[in-house]
């Protein structure tokens, strides 16, 4: 201020301010474009997502509407006996979807118990155990290979593989050697819903926060002690959700299972008796479905098949809510 | 400046991709250009098919694309008006006829047979069945291989005592039509218990998908009796019955003896199961597979050109092309279905007057 004695304190505010307002102005230059080409990418980056979302929630709805439709003969002829008829005749037109939906329900629910201790033992042991290293590497590696096989080759491996160690199994139990049946298709897909569970189980693990676990540790809780009294009330609902994705996979799935269950109609005596579920019966028959009535039946077949789907979801949706809330 | 250049280049390299995606697509509406026949439908006919439109295309250049979808796709695509012929290893039945709403010709192609594949550990020698046997145990009334009836036909093979396990077909098939065809002409039980058709309501055994997932089961299940086509029993060299045929006679099935199966008197449309056939030497669980078009040529603005053009392959299928059947194990025309194949033919018409002379 004293080397400009020629200028008035006034000016030199005005220099200042010019200063100042150039500064002010140079920002918004400095990046993209000016904030009004801004505010529009905003405004269309969430427009794509509104539309995305959309999209999924009418193709879901258009589904569901598709096979509503298309059952109606079916529907129209069988009513609401199609829900536990136990024939499945499509010389005399007579069909009924009980026996291909407690397949369904038997097998998918026989799988998931049967994988349960399984993919638990592996998100534990990753998630808790040994989180790091070259064996969780390669453990977790492997076990997500699991899922990414493809499910035919489920079946030929079932078929050639398994299916001769069940029928030794049931010659020892003395039951009617099939080989083939509910047990072996509980099996292959106990095999194959594994990695679902057990991924979403190990990240679900992960996410404890240490500093709760170190606390457990400095207090002289054992490994087991830990995951039974802060791990497990911390990720129940986590692992519950992991579960309803396994179950979800089980019920849908078609090609392994219709390889090694065995394919008749008749209502299964025993675990180890043949049986049928229902997404198989659509992909053996509805190729060759040759009239209205028949192509209708396994539409409605798929309407159940979706149905059944909602509601398990629904019911784990609800038990998950009550985990969190607890 | 750059900005609008390159906004305008992107702009014109999608148009180009757009325009040459379309123009391609509509080449491949193959109506436009008659040098080329598009059919679609059975799976079982497609091996030989594949061999003869090979074969023809070096003999006259037109090439003849075939899709295998099934019997039953090929003839939706048939009445859909998107192929020129359909293949099917029945025919029509009367909801397909009311769709298709206009006449069509059943034109026979070749014949297949189903054989019954068993897998007894200890014999190794072909068991003589009868139809009475084999519904009885398709219908769960015989259950152990060393029961009365299997073992008075077969004096001198023993035969072990293994529980019989049906295998039939998971899936629709051509195959399941002929032998429950079969069955429901030569057991009235059958017949009114469970029916003939692609799918039916098996009252005993296991189902496998396909000709493979049958004969898998067969080989891992001693005991096991299940039923495939002959040029699948064949290739994969499994053991088969004979059959006794309606004039007494136990035949062993063999291209020939299929063949012979057809040498009888045949409808003028031959729609007609040729199971149970009364010639002599002809194995009873025989069928035709057919070729399906539409009898008045002259639809969808069709050409004269594309419709002779069809016909002339038929005929060259019936006649010249049925050399390339045996080698392959199908069964060749006999003499009396390629006589009432080559009237069918002749029956095709355009604008009312008939295509071949």
């Amino acid at each position: 201020m004293t080397n400009y004695p020629q200028y008035s304190v006034r000016v030199i505010h005005y220099l200042n301010m010019e200063a100042i307002q150039q500064k002010i102005e140079e920002i918004p230059v400095k990046k993209n474009r000016g904030s009004n080409g801004q505010i529009r990418m905003e405004y269309v980056f969430r427009r794509t997502l509104v539309i995305a979302a959309l999209l999924m929630v009418v193709l879901v709805f258009g589904i569901m509407l598709t096979l509503i439709i298309e059952s109606t003969p079916s529907m129209k002829s069988l009513g609401i006996k199609y829900l536990w008829g136990k024939t499945w005749d499509p010389i005399n037109n007579v069909y009924g979807s009980y026996s291909f939906l407690l397949g369904t329900l038997l097998t998918s629910f026989l799988a998931l118990i049967i994988s349960i201790p399984f993919s638990f033992a592996v998100a534990f042991y990753l998630g808790e155990y040994k989180p790091t290293g070259w064996f969780s590497n390669f453990l977790k590696n492997t076990v997500d290979l699991i899922a990414a096989v493809p499910s035919v080759i489920y079946g030929f491996w079932g078929l050639i593989v398994l299916v001769p160690i069940v029928r030794n199994l049931e010659m020892k139990i003395g039951v009617l050697p099939y080989g083939i049946g509910i047990f072996t298709a509980s099996l292959v897909l106990a095999i194959m819903i594994i990695p679902y569970a057990a991924s979403l189980g190990r990240e679900m693990i992960r996410l404890v926060p240490s500093s709760l676990k170190e606390g457990a540790y400095s207090l002289g809780a054992t490994k087991w002690e830990v995951i039974h009294r802060v791990i497990l009330p911390y990720t129940k609902s986590g692992l519950f959700a992991g579960i309803l994705l396994s179950l979800g996979r089980a019920l849908g799935e078609t090609m392994a299972v219709t390889m090694v269950i065995g394919n008749t109609s008749m209502i299964p005596t025993s675990i180890f008796a043949p049986g049928n579920t229902m997404a198989s019966v659509i992909a053996n028959e509805f190729n060759e479905a040759d009239h209205t009535l028949y192509w209708s039946a396994l539409v409605e077949l798929g309407l159940v098949l979706f149905l059944v789907t909602v509601v398990i979801n629904m019911i784990g949706k609800r038990i998950i809510k009550r985990f969190t809330n607890e | 400046m750059t900005q609008t250049l390159n906004k305008i280049k992107s702009r014109l390299i999608a148009f180009s991709l757009l325009s040459s995606l379309i123009l391609l697509y509509s080449q491949s509406f193959g109506q436009s250009g008659d040098k080329s026949l598009l059919g679609a439908g059975s799976t079982f006919i497609n091996p030989l098919f594949s061999k003869m439109f090979a074969e023809y295309n070096k003999k006259t250049g037109m090439e003849v694309n075939y899709q295998s979808i099934g019997s039953g796709g090929g003839i939706l695509q048939l009445t859909n008006k998107t192929v020129d012929f359909g293949a099917s290893d029945g025919p029509l039945n009367d909801e397909q006829t009311t769709k298709m709403g206009v006449p069509v010709l059943h034109i026979p192609m070749a014949s297949g047979a189903v054989v019954l594949t068993y897998n007894l550990p200890g014999v190794n020698a072909s068991l003589k069945l009868t139809p009475d046997v084999i519904a009885d145990m398709f219908l769960g009334k015989i259950t152990k291989w060393d029961d009365k009836g299997i073992t008075a036909l077969n004096a001198g093979i023993t035969i072990p005592s293994f529980p019989i396990l049906i295998v039939h077909r998971s899936d629709g098939s051509g195959t399941t039509n002929i032998f429950t065809n079969y069955l429901s002409k030569v057991s009235p039980e059958w017949s009114s218990k469970v029916g003939s058709g692609g799918a039916v309501n098996w009252p005993t055994g296991l189902g496998g998908k396909g000709s493979e997932g049958v004969s898998g089961l067969v080989k891992q299940t001693p005991g096991a009796v299940g039923y495939v086509e002959l040029i699948y029993a064949l290739q994969n060299k499994m053991s088969f019955a004979q059959v006794k045929n309606l004039k007494g006679k136990f035949i062993m099935p063999s291209l020939t003896s299929v063949s012979a199966a057809s040498n009888i008197q045949l409808p003028d449309d031959a729609k007609v199961f040729i199971t149970n056939t009364d010639a002599a030497d002809g194995y009873p669980i025989s069928g035709f597979t057919w070729v399906i078009i539409y009898k008045e040529q002259n639809y969808s603005s069709r050409s004269m050109q594309r419709a002779q053009n069809l016909l002339q392959l038929l005929w060259w299928n019936i006649h010249d092309g049925q050399q390339y059947t045996t080698p392959l194990n199908y069964s060749p025309l006999s003499k009396g279905a390629l006589q009432v194949a080559e009237k069918i033919l002749k029956s095709a018409t355009y604008n009312g007057k008939a295509i071949l002379k």
